[in-house]
């Protein structure tokens, strides 16, 4: 599942940086991967949509939301704990 | 070149239902934004807003104009009224002909798409209200005050996102100013307070669940409202022959694009629009005393305006009070920097500046004079007052206290 989690979200990352999966690794920043503040919304709507979670991101001050979005990595943690939520 | 006067203001808005109203809460430094009353709330995570309250259609227009009237149009028309009815002027004759009226909106009618949308995705039905485009066109608001109040000059709408509402004034302004116009009707609505409306802003994350806290370092986004303002901006040979009453003077306009961006704001365009209204008013930048921010409530925006005043004024940003009434009336988009010229007014005329409410902590990135929390009593001969619309189009206009 978990493995399936980090998958999904990868391939959605590399999507929205117009890049092949494998130019993606866990500790890419969405900076490196050329994601701006807008590509950064439209990646978390397509993640919803993908696990059909609520994801808490609030793109006026990112550091302050409970989404840490420091790394693929961090990204990929925030969302297997909010997908684990949800079948609980 | 001509001078521009202002001889009339209406408005309708979370605040209040007239312009006087709106004045008496922002003095108060009170706040109309509270729980949203509208169908499906529960299916919204945003919900509140700066919504009309009390308001009843029937109480104002009759079945057959509300069967024309979208809401936005029913605000423009009831703002127009008001601030006509203040001036005094009527309009036949020669002044007709040239007499125009120039909106701005955003949405325009939006809750009348948003209900034919159900009546035709959600119930399945395949007929429609033959009034739906008049209702839902832009232009509605626009061309009503037209009709009402016979003015056969130029009459446009103009729908640059926020902006709208300050760049249709500067039109205004400018065709006076020009001579094209004795009399120009001017100003914003906009209401898109509607289930459609509210979740489109929802998808882009930047609104607020609580308030809306302009400058404060703990805001968390914006708040959108609804409403309209309308001023009458009328020649000054022509007001000063006929003893009206002048509430403020429009001494200059500017707008820029940032050509950069289609959310983010940048600190340049921001700038060049501010310095440009400044330098077409014929002033220096320490003439200005207050300027009415944009101060949406949103980092990207607070963070970005502050730095713009700065570059323009240098030391004199540290003497001048910049404040945000969207704390108070929320975000009303194509009709917000109308109802924001009402606080300009109010500065000038009875030398009392709006605070910016909800302010909790400073912000090291905003550090400027933000009026906080409560009015301030002051003279001010020269404020502005600033639109930074998305997709990068600024407009400001500068006034000053009249006589």
């Amino acid at each position: 599942m978990s493995e399936n989690v980090k998958d999904k979200v990868i391939a959605i990352i590399a999507e929205q940086a117009v890049l092949d999966v494998s130019d993606v690794s866990l500790t890419s920043t969405l900076e490196e991967l050329g994601i701006d503040s807008l590509g950064l919304v439209e990646s978390i709507f397509a993640i919803e949509e993908a696990f059909d979670i609520q994801v808490p991101f609030n793109a006026n001050d990112p550091s302050e939301s409970d989404f840490d979005i420091s790394s693929v990595a961090t990204i990929v943690k925030a969302i297997e704990g909010l997908v684990a939520e949800q079948n609980a | 070149m001509k001078r521009v006067v202002i001889t009339g203001q209406g408005s309708i808005n979370a605040l209040g239902h007239t312009a006087d109203a709106t004045m008496q809460a922002m003095r108060d430094g009170r706040s109309g934004i509270g729980p949203l009353d509208v169908r499906d709330v529960d299916r919204l995570s945003i919900k509140i807003g700066g919504q009309v309250t009390g308001y009843t259609p029937e109480d104002h227009f009759t079945r057959q104009q509300i069967a024309l009237y979208d809401r936005f149009t029913q605000f423009a028309l009831l703002a127009a009224n008001e601030a006509i009815a203040q001036s005094g002027l009527t309009f036949d004759g020669e002044l007709a002909y040239e007499a125009g009226v120039v909106l701005g909106t955003a949405g325009g009618g939006l809750s009348t798409s948003d209900e034919n949308f159900r009546t035709v995705y959600e119930e399945g039905k395949n007929r429609v209200h033959p009034f739906v485009v008049p209702r839902l066109m832009n232009n509605a608001a626009a061309s009503h005050v037209s009709m009402v109040h016979n003015l056969m000059g130029p009459s446009f709408t103009v729908a640059t996102a926020c902006a709208s509402s300050n760049h249709a004034m500067g039109q205004a302004f400018q065709m006076i100013r020009s001579g094209a116009s004795r009399v120009m009707i001017t100003g914003g609505s906009e209401s898109m307070l509607c289930f459609g409306g509210i979740k489109a802003w929802e998808g882009l994350r930047v609104m607020s669940r609580d308030a809306c806290r302009p400058f404060s370092a703990n805001r968390n986004g914006m708040v959108q409202g609804e409403g309209a303002g309308v001023f009458v901006f009328e020649e000054y040979e022509h007001a000063k022959a006929r003893g009206a009453e002048i509430l403020a003077e429009v001494i200059g306009f500017a707008m820029t694009s940032d050509a950069s961006d289609i959310v983010m704001p940048s600190k340049q365009g921001a700038a060049r629009a501010i310095a440009g209204a400044i330098r077409d008013a014929g002033l220096n930048p320490q003439d200005v005393d207050y300027i009415n921010a944009h101060g949406t409530g949103t980092a990207a925006n607070d963070k970005t305006e502050c730095a713009a005043v700065v570059d323009v004024f240098g030391r004199h940003a540290d003497k001048l009070m910049i404040s945000s009434t969207k704390s108070m009336h929320g975000h009303l988009i194509g009709g917000t920097g109308a109802v924001e010229l009402l606080a300009c007014i109010m500065a000038l005329r009875d030398g009392i500046v709006a605070p910016t409410i909800g302010y909790e902590e400073a912000d090291p990135e905003c550090t400027l004079d933000v009026v906080p929390n409560v009015a301030r009593e002051v003279t001010v001969n020269v404020a502005l007052t600033n639109a930074f619309a998305f997709g990068g189009l600024n407009a400001v206009l500068a006034l000053r206290k009249f006589g």
